[in-house]
């Protein structure tokens, strides 16, 4: 008769890039039940909208996660400018795109190392940090940040990008391209990472909607969704498609991120071939009185951002819903029955960014 | 962008109902959020269905408690402890049930009525009558020492 044990797995684990805690009920070697407990890094940041002025509050909102900082800047100013009516320059919606899409690239080819260095393949962790580089480069050269960008306003963006800076940054990213081929053959084409990810962590398409799968999880299950698919900033003037494979396994998680990342070069190829000159913030007078969701699509998924004013510089409410919050039920529900070596790859397929959850 | 975005109030009674509905006609559920109004909570559930986005409101007072819709939609369960965690908000029959320890916070339900600060509403501005002037903090008919 199979013994139950409970093992915990967290909040500190080499494996786990940011702290959340499960216990894993196993019988043997299998996962039968997985509860998970998060506020570990529970700070409060939505209760800060009582002491920052609404346009200062930005801030914030770009320190609610190191890797999505962008994304949640972007979503808030949109939220705003959404209440009161701006209308924000081409010029600086094309350049929200661009920079977005750089986070995304530098997001996935960050969980690539990570899930590498999951599986023990160190030198792919290596090699895959190295590639970051050349885009942590970018945003240091056009935002002065390499993390924390501080570059999204409410009304447009801090700063332009000169016609020539945006050539070399497309003349880098295509040289990067062919980098992340190399790295990306041995995700796809390696016998030892197929071993490790190929039909681990299966979970059906019905099962990921019902659940509320969100970004590559949901998109390596054969959902498509994808909000940039609404048209917010410039991607309604851009050839978007959603990447998505059907496998539904760790593997298939992979193959859309690698996919995702050459995607978004083709995007910003797209966008600066597009750009119009022009003004690239406005001046906004008035305060927020209103509410309205932003939806954007995170490297993770779709994060929601609630705005809520009432006509005074503060705001009543903001609320932050991001895509691992969304993810962890799907991941509870592919932990079971799985083997407890194959925690770790299971639990990073999701990406999960535990600071944003808990903000 | 503007994406039509749809708000229905609905009663606390009828929300189980509605949203057996919405996950027949193969809604997912998007989140449940809480804000904290004056002296009363108020939730919202969105949902999303091909990019058409739609919220059911509730409002709450407190120790009043609403039922979860965990049965009907298994991951509603995390977004239900958290409003319970943050806000003290009852809801009854949640699937998996924390008891109150899914935030471990340093006061209880930081975000409850008694804990948040709502920012002051701009004093409206009292239009003025005739041909004479009023000001907005002086009411009409009122003296400049009566006004204290």
């Amino acid at each position: 008769m199979a013994h139950k044990n409970i093992i915990p797995i967290g909040p500190q684990h080499p494996v786990l890039p940011e702290p959340i805690h499960f216990d894993l009920v196993t019988e043997d070697e299998k996962i039968v039940d997985a509860i998970p407990s998060i506020s570990y890094v529970h700070r409060g940041l939505e209760r800060l909208v009582e002491k920052r002025d609404f346009l200062d509050f930005v801030h914030v909102a770009d320190r609610i996660c190191g890797l999505c900082s962008f994304m949640h800047s972007m979503g808030y100013c949109q939220a705003v400018e959404e209440i009161m009516g701006v209308e924000v320059p081409q010029r600086a919606l094309y350049l929200r795109s661009i920079w977005a899409e750089l986070s995304r690239i530098h997001s996935h080819i960050f969980w690539l190392g990570v899930a590498a260095d999951a599986f023990g393949f160190e030198s792919l962790f290596m090699q895959a940090m190295r590639q970051r580089e050349q885009v942590l480069d970018i945003f240091e050269e056009t935002t002065g940040g390499r993390v924390i960008l501080g570059v999204c306003k409410v009304g447009g963006v801090r700063r332009d990008i000169s016609a020539d800076t945006l050539k070399g940054i497309v003349k880098r990213l295509t040289k990067l391209k062919k980098d992340l081929e190399e790295i990306g053959s041995v995700f796809i084409n390696d016998y030892s990472v197929q071993h490790r990810l190929c039909g681990v962590g299966f979970i059906s398409r019905e099962d990921a909607y019902t659940l509320g799968c969100l970004g590559p999880m949901a998109r390596a299950s054969g959902l498509f969704i994808d909000m940039r698919a609404l048209g917010y900033a410039a991607y309604k003037f851009l050839e978007f498609e959603p990447m998505v494979e059907t496998a539904g396994d760790c593997h298939a998680r992979c193959l859309v991120r690698i996919r995702e990342n050459y995607h978004s070069i083709d995007l910003i190829r797209q966008a600066v071939d597009k750009i119009p000159e022009g003004p690239f913030a406005v001046t906004v007078k008035g305060v927020p009185d209103g509410e309205y969701f932003s939806r954007v699509e995170q490297p993770r998924g779709e994060v929601i951002h609630y705005v809520k004013g009432n006509g005074s510089r503060f705001l009543q409410r903001f609320r932050v819903r991001v895509p691992t919050f969304s993810n962890i039920p799907a991941m509870i529900r592919v932990l079971k029955g799985a083997e407890i070596a194959d925690v770790p790859n299971i639990i990073l397929t999701i990406d999960p960014c535990i600071s944003c959850t808990e903000r | 962008m503007s994406e039509p975005q749809e708000i229905i109030p609905i009663a606390k009674h009828d929300l189980v109902g509605i949203v057996a509905d919405l996950f027949a006609d193969g809604h997912r559920l998007v989140q449940i959020g809480c804000s904290t109004l004056t002296d009363a909570y108020e939730l919202n559930y969105s949902f999303d269905k091909e990019y058409r986005f739609r919220n059911l409101r509730v409002t709450v007072t407190p120790g009043e408690e609403i039922p979860s819709i965990s049965v009907i939609y298994p991951n509603a369960f995390l977004y239900e402890n958290e409003i319970h965690d943050l806000f003290g908000v009852s809801i009854r029959n949640i699937a998996v049930d924390y008891r109150g320890t899914l935030y471990r916070t340093a006061i209880r339900t930081p975000f409850s009525i008694d804990n948040v600060k709502l920012p002051e509403p701009p004093k409206q501005k009292v239009q003025p009558s005739g041909d004479s002037p009023v000001s907005a903090k002086v009411p009409a008919g009122m003296s400049e020492q009566q006004k204290d």
